[in-house]
């Protein structure tokens, strides 16, 4: 009989988070096509919305798109990360989550690994989705879009982490979460001037959006794809990303260190 | 250094469930030396899987200690989870991850370097038999495939102690008996101590040195399954006779129980005991007509202790687990 020589060695927070962060995003490496699936809806905003929106304004197509298109890219931030946390879900009830809850890592880093994978997807379809539109019209401002999409990638880590947060506070009520998800995604995307302009509702329509964090970034993304980055939208925008972050990350580990 | 593997002193769990406390283990006292093989035995609900997951860092139990691997599961849960393997109940892989990769994945999340967790991933896919699924998504293997990833993964860092919490449940018998295999034969190369919960009387009973039964949260039993059942409920010898009458007479001579024609009666050495019974009984003129001996199981075990069948539980529609309610 031999005796086992254990090999496991303590790791600090970083090492986890890279190692959290490998595991969730393996599975888009062997299958890059996963990605195209919630790129389904934003494309057919742009494609099938986007012509209602020029003939209702009377304006050009590259006009509309200029204003369109950055709402469409907040739109696949906002509907990419918030149902990400059903994967989490999954593999609650599966058990996958269960066994890397027993192995070494830090709680935190199970969180936060997990939020920064919501990045890799979120700039892939940000890009496809801008190149999708320039054939059409949409001009190009290559650090416009490289700032916006990081100011993106900043509010997606945070969604990211508050849909994963949701998912860990409804363990195996899958219901739960869905409706939870449902309720919040339409009201936030329509109060945020995403689709359509917000001047001309009511009151208290502009009220929920003034405090909705989505139509600050939607100002910061129209202003940064038309390479304006000294707009006061872009303070607005960023600020608004780096505080959903911020709750996101903190809320989210908090959870992920109660999870059983 | 101490040879104890796992020693728990007082180990407490409540969970509290519609405004009443669920006592789910009660002051459980226990240890395990390096290299045993024990199995957990009891009915679902017995606190099996909450001991598990106290000694597991999974739940922190609400008061008592133990020592698992060397740690204190309270004050290092992250020395206990680095020495130990954890086989759940579920399904270890995520289902849209590929087989290697979660192999892989696993080395890094105990910080094994990438060139030894490769070696070791091949070195299990090869002993585990998956190197024909290695490529394809844990959602595509078969349940007796994704039990055998389930343990790899709980060994990629050639853990002393393995956890394994209902190995075999919902498993076809050959799927059962080759996963058996690899246990034993992984017990035979590293000495790995292994604890496992079961609630298959026949799993405990050929395959474990040591069985602990726990029942509503408490260890009402910890010995070797042969001891338990020799002293606890003997074998069981069956007589039959032409009449009710002289199955009376028989039962009162060799101190059993008649019921009808039959008489029962529960001896030590069963075997070497009916030839004496039907000798000396034919000598009073009491001829046995038919004789069937039974060896004990644990179920007799189990029978003998709660006046219950642990079958007859097993049958019941399973009720949910405490741990599964939601506690803080």
């Amino acid at each position: 009989m031999t005796t086992t020589t254990p090999t496991a060695r303590p790791t600090g927070f970083v090492h986890d988070t890279a190692a959290v962060f490998v595991r969730e995003s393996r599975p888009l490496v062997r299958d890059p096509f996963s990605v195209m699936f919630s790129l389904v809806q934003p494309l057919i905003f742009l494609g099938l919305f986007g012509p209602l929106l020029v003939g209702a304004a009377g304006g050009d197509v590259a006009g509309t798109l200029q204003w369109f298109v950055p709402g469409i890219l907040v739109m696949v931030a906002l509907f990419g990360t918030a149902s990400t946390g059903a994967n989490l879900l999954f593999e609650m009830q599966t058990g996958s989550h269960e066994r890397t809850l027993v192995a070494p890592l830090s709680r935190s880093a199970l969180l936060v690994g997990r939020a920064l994978k919501e990045v890799v997807p979120l700039v892939i379809q940000g890009t496809i989705v801008v190149l999708v539109a320039v054939p059409f019209g949409f001009t190009l401002h290559v650090p416009g879009l490289i700032a916006g999409l990081a100011v993106l990638a900043v509010f997606g880590i945070g969604f990211g982490a508050l849909s994963y947060t949701l998912a860990l506070a409804c363990r195996n009520r899958d219901w739960m979460f869905w409706m939870v998800h449902q309720t919040l995604l339409f009201p936030l995307m329509i109060l945020s001037g995403m689709l359509l302009p917000l001047d001309d509702g009511p009151a208290w329509m502009q009220v929920a959006a003034a405090i909705n964090p989505l139509s600050y970034l939607v100002g910061a993304e129209r202003a940064l794809l038309a390479g304006d980055f000294g707009a006061p939208a872009v303070v607005g925008g960023i600020i608004a990303a780096v505080v959903t972050c911020t709750i996101g990350i903190v809320v989210g580990v908090r959870a992920m260190k109660r999870a059983r | 250094m101490t040879n104890q593997m796992i020693s728990a002193q007082g180990l407490t769990k409540t969970f509290p469930a519609k405004g009443k406390v669920v006592e789910a283990v009660r002051s459980v006292d226990f240890s395990v030396d390096a290299g045993e093989l024990v199995a957990f035995l009891g009915p679902n609900g017995a606190g099996k899987s909450t001991t598990l997951r106290m000694l597991t860092t999974l739940l922190p139990p609400t008061s008592g200690e133990a020592v698992v691997a060397g740690s204190d599961i309270r004050r290092d849960p992250a020395g206990v989870r680095r020495r130990i393997g954890y086989v759940g109940q579920g399904t270890s892989g995520g289902h849209t991850q590929r087989v290697r990769d979660e192999l892989h994945a696993q080395g890094s999340f105990y910080g094994m370097g990438r060139r030894e967790t490769r070696l070791r991933a091949d070195e299990l896919i090869e002993s585990l038999e998956l190197g024909q699924v290695a490529g394809r998504q844990v959602q595509s293997l078969s349940g007796g495939q994704k039990r055998r990833l389930d343990i790899a993964l709980g060994l990629i860092h050639r853990p002393e102690l393995l956890f394994l919490d209902e190995p075999s449940t919902g498993l076809d018998p050959h799927s059962r008996a080759n996963l058996w295999e690899h246990i034993v034969e992984l017990r035979r190369e590293t000495g790995t101590t292994i604890f496992l919960t079961t609630h298959y009387l026949e799993e405990a009973d050929q395959l474990a040195e040591r069985v602990m039964v726990m029942d509503h949260g408490q260890l009402i039993a910890d010995d070797t399954a042969w001891a338990l059942k020799n002293s606890l409920a003997g074998d069981r010898v069956t007589l039959t006779f032409e009449t009710a009458t002289d199955a009376a007479a028989a039962a009162a001579r060799i101190d059993g129980e008649a019921s009808g024609s039959i008489v029962t009666v529960t001896a030590p050495g069963g075997d070497r005991a009916l030839p004496r019974y039907i000798r000396s009984l034919g000598d009073a003129g009491l001829e046995v007509v038919a004789a069937t001996h039974r060896q004990p199981t644990l179920d007799d075990v189990f029978l003998a202790l709660t006046g219950r069948s642990l079958r007859e539980e097993a049958a019941h529609a399973e009720p949910a687990e405490p741990e599964l309610v939601a506690s803080a």
